[in-house]
């Protein structure tokens, strides 16, 4: 079910060839394409209710269209920080499988689903590749009985959405330059601090998030 | 959670910290700070989105073959790795810096430098350095600069230089245009955690023949 992006051969027709690749194309949720980019908000929201099903039902098929839309994109970011693909495959298999087991840790009020298998798949990335351990903050967690506010979900979506808008619309040059350095291409000293990023709104949004987190801690 | 907090870390540390681009001693500097800081912890978390947009991104994917997804469903089958169980929440050290040490500030391996300062050189990669230091109520640091960046972050008491008073969560960034003698506030012993991607010079004879011994 993987391969179907292979079927698409280059001796085709142009014209017979549908606008995206189908494995991307043909995914549909409740009737609203989860892979367009029409459609950027909804998509990720469905994505933070796949993590949920797997929270609290260990739901595998939520886990499959998850591990179809994220394993090649594991998979491509990690051969492109320098891994060959037999070991890209293998690590994007382990991130998957983290996701799985800390699908209760995951907070949508502070990240989509993307953001927080990037973070996954880079600390895979430092521990595989770099043979380094990665310290991360003191973990902060909703609990049990407190969950985020819908709202903030959404805000925080919406955000992300908008993020990524900006992010296609800089120029290609300093696109690319983020990327390089999102890639493990860039050492700390060639990152510039006047990155020229647009994240105002959603860092205030973050924190607002651990606002409520902290209130809902104490 | 301090709001008190006034010496923060600067972008270019934090999107590298995101990206992963950090050498390990520096890792663990920014992640001790974003434990005690709300404020660099949603900018840090910000410029993970970016890297959630970056492999959102990857549109073109790598295809996985055909039995990925059995051979990752047999893998969560065995079950979650075993982690170590969170540690508690100490007066001192947060859980990252614990983490190195082996427990809160009872657990540091403490040598001698001099004056009644102390370090713990804490074990990361080599390409940079990770010591807790302990200057004694009132005592200060021997007049010193740097050949590259140092961070330091105070943990317990106070420190003031030519440039500021840092106390509890503040992070003083130094590089080679730094020359400075940090107190430590007379009130309290100061605890600091200090990284550096070169060694440090001491501007005095005496420490400047005890360097290379002394790791510092």
């Amino acid at each position: 079910m993987f391969t179907e992006i292979n079927t698409v051969t280059l001796d085709e027709p142009a014209a017979d060839r549908p606008a995206v690749k189908p494995w991307r194309a043909r995914k549909r949720i409740r009737g609203k394409p989860v892979n367009g980019t029409e459609d950027r908000c909804e998509t990720k929201t469905e994505w933070v209710s796949h993590v949920r099903r797997i929270r609290d039902a260990q739901d595998q098929a939520a886990f499959a269209e998850l591990f179809q839309h994220f394993a090649p994109r594991i998979k491509a970011f990690l051969i492109k920080s320098g891994s060959d693909a037999t070991l890209a495959e293998e690590c994007a298999q382990e991130v998957m499988a983290t996701l799985w087991h800390k699908a209760h840790l995951f907070d949508p009020a502070r990240a989509t689903v993307a953001t927080w298998v990037f973070t996954i798949a880079r600390n895979k990335r430092i521990d595989v590749l770099r043979k380094q351990r990665r310290p991360e903050p003191e973990e902060l967690g909703w609990g049990p009985e407190a969950e985020p506010d819908q709202d903030d979900v959404i805000a925080l979506q919406q955000e992300s959405a908008q993020l990524r808008d900006a992010l296609t619309a800089l120029p290609e040059a300093q696109r690319e330059l983020i990327e390089k350095a999102y890639f493990g291409d860039l050492s700390h000293r060639e990152i510039a601090s006047e990155t020229g990023l647009p994240l105002g709104t959603i860092k205030s949004r973050i924190r607002l998030a651990l606002d409520r987190l902290r209130h809902s801690m104490n | 959670m301090s709001e008190t907090i006034k010496h923060h870390l600067t972008d270019d540390l934090l999107m590298a910290y995101a990206a992963g681009a950090l050498p390990e001693a520096f890792d663990l500097m920014v992640a001790t700070h974003l434990s005690l800081c709300d404020h660099c912890r949603a900018r840090a978390e910000s410029f993970d989105a970016v890297g959630g947009c970056v492999l959102q991104d990857q549109d073109d994917g790598a295809a996985v073959s055909d039995n990925s997804l059995a051979a990752t469903m047999a893998l969560i089958a065995k079950g979650a790795p075993t982690t170590q169980p969170a540690r508690p929440k100490c007066s001192v050290l947060p859980t990252p810096l614990q983490d190195y040490v082996g427990g809160d500030v009872n657990a540091i391996r403490w040598r001698s430098i001099g004056m009644g300062v102390k370090q713990a050189i804490l074990p990361t990669t080599r390409e940079a350095t990770a010591r807790l230091l302990f200057i004694p109520a009132g005592a200060a640091v021997p007049d010193h600069s740097h050949n590259g960046i140092e961070l330091t972050m105070v943990l317990q008491g106070a420190f003031s230089d030519e440039v500021d008073h840092f106390a509890r969560g503040d992070v003083e960034i130094a590089d080679e245009s730094l020359h400075h003698t940090p107190t430590a506030d007379i009130s309290e012993d100061c605890i600091c955690l200090a990284v550096t991607d070169a060694p440090l010079k001491f501007s005095k004879l005496m420490p400047r023949l005890f360097q290379p011994f002394l790791r510092i």
